[in-house]
């Protein structure tokens, strides 16, 4: 399998998924 | 005065700072590396190699650390609560706060050392180039992945945004 950070729309894409992953874990532990 | 110089400037000076690391570590993904990589098919990325690249590692690097520094200073007393999760109306910075930190790690610990190699600042064998050529490219890339969240946490940690986002 490729490595998504050989590709600058791969890094944007795994950030924006991190972006999402990370906020359903805040947004959960704060409720 | 006390919160002006800590909450005030200190902000102020944490978002200049994070300006210019951030901002070149996007020049270095989006602009400097396909950009060698062009020059590399007609040999004219000497002068980015040689005048370029280590102004710019220079401010990236210093920046960094202002930046960090800067985000210390701000969390002040809840230092501590932020990076150790202790109340949540901490959380969202935390989480901010340590990809900001495992950034910097980056910076200072995979991304500089190896482009010192890389540039010639390092004496270093032609195998040891291409490795630290690919460990200094993934840490950069993983650092272009992870300030995604981490600008996303750093503004929706603050005042209007925090009760957009997170509803505090």
């Amino acid at each position: 399998m490729k490595n998504p950070l050989d590709s600058l729309w791969g890094t944007v894409i795994s950030g924006l998924v991190l972006t999402l992953v990370l906020y359903m874990i805040v947004k959960f532990a704060l409720q | 005065m006390g919160d002006f110089i800590q909450l005030g400037l200190g902000r102020w000076l944490h978002i200049l700072a994070g300006v210019m690391w951030i901002g070149l570590l996007y020049y270095f993904n989006f602009v400097q590396v396909p950009a060698l990589a062009e020059a590399a098919k007609d040999g004219t990325g000497a002068g980015i190699t040689k005048h370029v690249a280590p102004r710019a590692l220079f401010y990236f690097r210093w920046a960094a650390v202002v930046t960090w520094l800067a985000g210390a200073m701000i969390l002040g007393a809840h230092f501590l609560d932020a990076f150790l999760f202790l109340k949540p109306t901490y959380y969202p910075i935390g989480v901010g706060a340590w990809l900001g930190t495992i950034m910097l790690f980056n910076v200072w610990v995979l991304i500089w050392p190896n482009q010192q190699k890389i540039l010639g600042m390092k004496p270093a064998t032609d195998e040891e180039k291409a490795k630290a050529r690919r460990v200094a490219f993934l840490a950069s890339r993983t650092n272009t992945m992870l300030s995604i969240p981490m600008i996303f946490f750093m503004v929706a940690s603050g005042g209007v945004f925090r009760t957009v986002i997170f509803a505090m």
